[in-house]
């Protein structure tokens, strides 16, 4: 048990989730009051012990299936009225007939609620469909794309529809709801196979090996330029807490020191209560300088998928402080704060700004010196020396005028100016790219592709150090 | 080691008789912080349960609750405890011209001390669930002010020493995420994430809440309430707002949740307007003239 822990810990650690010795110990330690016999109970043993984000918990589960799953059925399981078809080959005897009866058990298993049966169901099709082959490297994908080829899904989610809907037709929400049940019902066919199939790959070839082969990026290393849908999704989740986190780093200064100056007449005033004595110091309440921000946000094709995030974050601190103003920019810039004002939904607030911004002036190229220049002549005294400016973009100008002294002028009245830049720090200043003439002007200039990027930005960012010295012009 | 149960089944039984339906995940968690004297950790969205848990598990095991309620701004003196100084003051008015040595020792005692939540936990006589509500609002210096107490259960007043637990309490947080939390204080818990309940749980949650609905209605709000949390919203409605829409189908006599009804009490589920009419499009369900 120790052995596989401390393996299944390095792997963890491998994924890039942070496991203490302390919460090992923990661990192991929790491992004796936890009834192994059903896996579920050591899932949330190892889960409430190593686990401490729920970010992780869909890495922890999928790793935790390959090194302790249910064991794969050992002998081949006794047909059930499906297949009747025998192990081994490419998985090609199987006629049609056998199919549709395949079909009718697994619509019935599910219908009926019976989980082994459809344990079983799923064993006997990765027996027949599957064609696995000991010591053969491939990945559990692809038998699970041999097996789904052969269970046609989209018929069995035909048939479970017509088994749920009444006869007589319902309302709206009553066929969303049927719908919504039957694509659960598909899910867990989908769930049951992949966790078999990784059983078996396991029993051939050992799970470091079989977890290695399946090791996907955590949430906060997908590449938000490339993102998947689904990954957009998941770190869109995540943004909210962060914003926070730079919001209240913006706000320190508020917060900090919240006494202002000894009040000498209420401390005198207060002190006769006790006799004279000066025993509470009455202070007067400090000035509060509410932080501001302004982003600039690179809007152009080449960034659209990051620019969404971006969007995304900045609606999220729009919510947390008051003086947030956004401006968008392609070849030429224009304020967008109000399409996401607070009673906005972030998705329709999207549409709207890509209909009604004006930010093309001649062929929708980026031109960062024509942008950065209508920032300052016509937004600029929205910057103060409490506004923090924010840059999102990739610095390619299509070998355009720079602009940079008017960045330089913004940056000189700000309090911060921070860049962020998608790209990988490699590609700067290659091609069209003039990072550094903008990096020169700028107090923090960072590459932000994933979400852990920006945590880290946001950890040592927005404290009142990192400014810039600035020689006197 | 407390040993207040034999198996985690056994905390099943004793949440759901103190009216929290609870899953395996959660009893095995809550039977470990019992076994190892860790604290919880919960952790998920506003309003799925994480409070009733403590609630429950004080009710469970007849202990004393302690609350401390985290706010921002919430600091020593109002967490773990303060000196009394104006009865202190008045001690030293009364005894004017005693030697300091004798006062010294007299006004930082017990009956000048003012007890807050964490010290009252730590203090008390009779066994208590202590639980740390909504830590994450809190800001991260002053988490450092709980790691001593979830450490070891004691908390060091200079002048009196440190002061230990009479016996080992229970320790609840919860957390909404808003804010990640230090390294430090989680490494000290077991983390809980309890999420929106699965429909089943969630039906046996209404079955328990509100008696009175039918069982078909409960099967179908259950249901309705988790395609409804399927769509992106500001906010997903929780677990308390279905308890809501429960009662309130019940209070209008609605027996049949069709389209109409549903479109009629979204209102209860959902607090947005933007919310409402997004999910209706989703349903594709017809809102009326009102909007």
């Amino acid at each position: 048990m120790l052995t596989s822990l401390t393996e299944f810990v390095d792997e963890l650690r491998t994924m890039g989730i942070p496991v203490s010795m302390v919460e090992v110990l923990d661990a192991a330690s929790a491992i004796e009051h936890t009834d192994l016999v059903d896996p579920e109970n050591l899932k949330a043993t190892l889960g409430a012990t190593l686990i401490k984000n729920a970010r992780h918990y869909p890495a922890f589960e999928a790793t935790f299936d390959v090194y302790f799953g249910l064991a794969a059925p050992s002998n081949p399981a006794e047909s059930d009225g499906g297949v009747s078809s025998e192990a081994g080959g490419g998985g090609g005897g199987g006629e049609s007939g056998e199919g549709a009866e395949m079909l009718e058990a697994l619509v019935d298993a599910l219908l009926g609620g019976d989980r082994d049966r459809l344990r079983n169901l799923v064993n006997q099709a990765i027996t027949a469909y599957a064609g696995m082959q000991p010591g053969r490297p491939v990945g559990g994908r692809y038998y699970t794309y041999r097996v789904l080829r052969r269970i046609d899904t989209d018929e069995l989610l035909a048939r479970l529809l017509a088994a749920l809907a009444p006869s007589q037709p319902g309302g709206a929400i009553d066929q969303r709801i049927h719908r919504d049940e039957a694509e659960a019902m598909v899910q867990a066919v989908r769930d049951e196979l992949e966790q078999q199939i990784t059983a078996r790959l396991v029993e051939d070839r050992g799970a470091s090996q079989v977890a290695a082969s399946r090791r996907l990026p955590l949430i906060e290393d997908v590449d938000l330029m490339h993102a998947t849908r689904a990954e957009i999704a998941e770190v869109e989740k995540a943004v909210a807490p962060l914003a926070r986190k730079l919001a209240t780093r913006l706000a320190q200064r508020r917060r900090h020191g919240r006494k202002g100056r000894l009040d000498v007449r209420r401390t005198i005033r207060r002190s006769l209560g006790h006799g004279g004595v000066l025993l509470e110091p009455q202070f007067k309440a400090p000035r509060r300088s509410k932080p501001e921000i302004v982003v600039l946000c690179d809007l152009s094709g080449s960034m659209a998928t990051f620019a969404r995030f971006t969007m995304q974050l900045t609606y999220a601190i729009a919510s947390e402080l008051s003086k947030v103003r956004v401006f968008g920019f392609i070849d030429g810039l224009d304020e967008v704060t109000d399409f996401f004002g607070s009673n906005v939904d972030f998705a329709e607030g999207l549409i709207a700004m890509s209909r009604g911004a004006d930010l093309v002036r001649a062929d929708g190229h980026s031109d960062y010196g024509r942008s950065l220049q209508e920032m300052w002549e016509k937004y600029g005294d929205v910057i103060t020396p409490r506004t923090s400016v924010m840059i999102t973009g990739d610095a390619r100008n299509n070998y355009r005028d720079s602009g940079e002294r008017y960045l330089d002028r913004i940056a000189e009245r700000s309090r911060a100016t921070f860049w962020l830049n998608p790209e990988p720090r490699r590609y700067w200043d290659t091609g069209d790219s003039i990072m550094s003439r903008y990096a020169g002007v700028c107090d923090v200039v960072e590459q932000v592709r994933t979400l852990r990027q920006l945590e880290e930005f946001v950890e040592q960012a927005a404290l009142p150090t990192v400014r810039r010295p600035r020689i006197a012009s | 080691m407390a040993n207040t149960w034999s198996t985690p089944g056994d905390v099943g039984v004793d949440l759901a008789a103190a009216g929290y339906l609870s899953d395996a995940r959660i009893a095995q968690v809550v039977f470990l912080a019992d076994r190892l004297d860790k604290p919880i950790l919960a952790e998920g969205p506003a309003g799925v349960g994480k409070t009733a848990l403590a609630l429950a598990l004080a009710e469970a095991t007849g202990r004393k609750l302690v609350r401390l309620q985290c706010y921002e701004g919430l600091d020593e003196a109002k967490a773990l405890y303060e000196w009394d100084y104006h009865k202190q003051l008045l001690r030293l008015q009364a005894d004017e011209g005693a030697a300091w040595g004798d006062l010294e020792g007299d006004i930082f005692s017990e009956p000048f001390l003012l007890e807050r939540p964490l010290l009252a936990a730590i203090r008390s006589r009779e066994p208590v669930v202590l639980l740390i509500d909504e830590v994450d609002r809190v800001e991260v210096e002053t988490e450092a002010l709980l790691l001593e107490v979830l450490d070891s259960f004691q908390v060091t007043i200079p002048e009196l020493g440190t002061i230990e637990a009479a016996s080992q309490p229970i320790v609840v947080l919860t957390s909404n995420n808003t804010r990640e939390l230090s390294e430090a204080l989680k490494r000290r818990c077991l983390y809980l994430y309890v999420p929106y309940p699965s429909i089943e749980r969630e039906r046996s949650i209404l079955n328990a809440r509100v008696p009175a609905l039918p069982e078909v209605l409960s099967e179908k709000v259950a249901r309705t309430v988790s395609t409804i949390r399927d769509v992106p919203l500001r906010k997903a409605p929780s677990v308390s707002e279905t308890i809501d829409w429960a009662r309130t189908l019940l209070a209008l006599g609605i027996e049949d949740l069709d389209d109409t009804a549903t479109a009629e009490t979204l209102h209860v589920l959902l607090k947005y307007r933007t919310d409402i009419e997004k999910v209706a499009k989703e349903l594709s369900l017809d809102l009326g003239d009102d909007g």
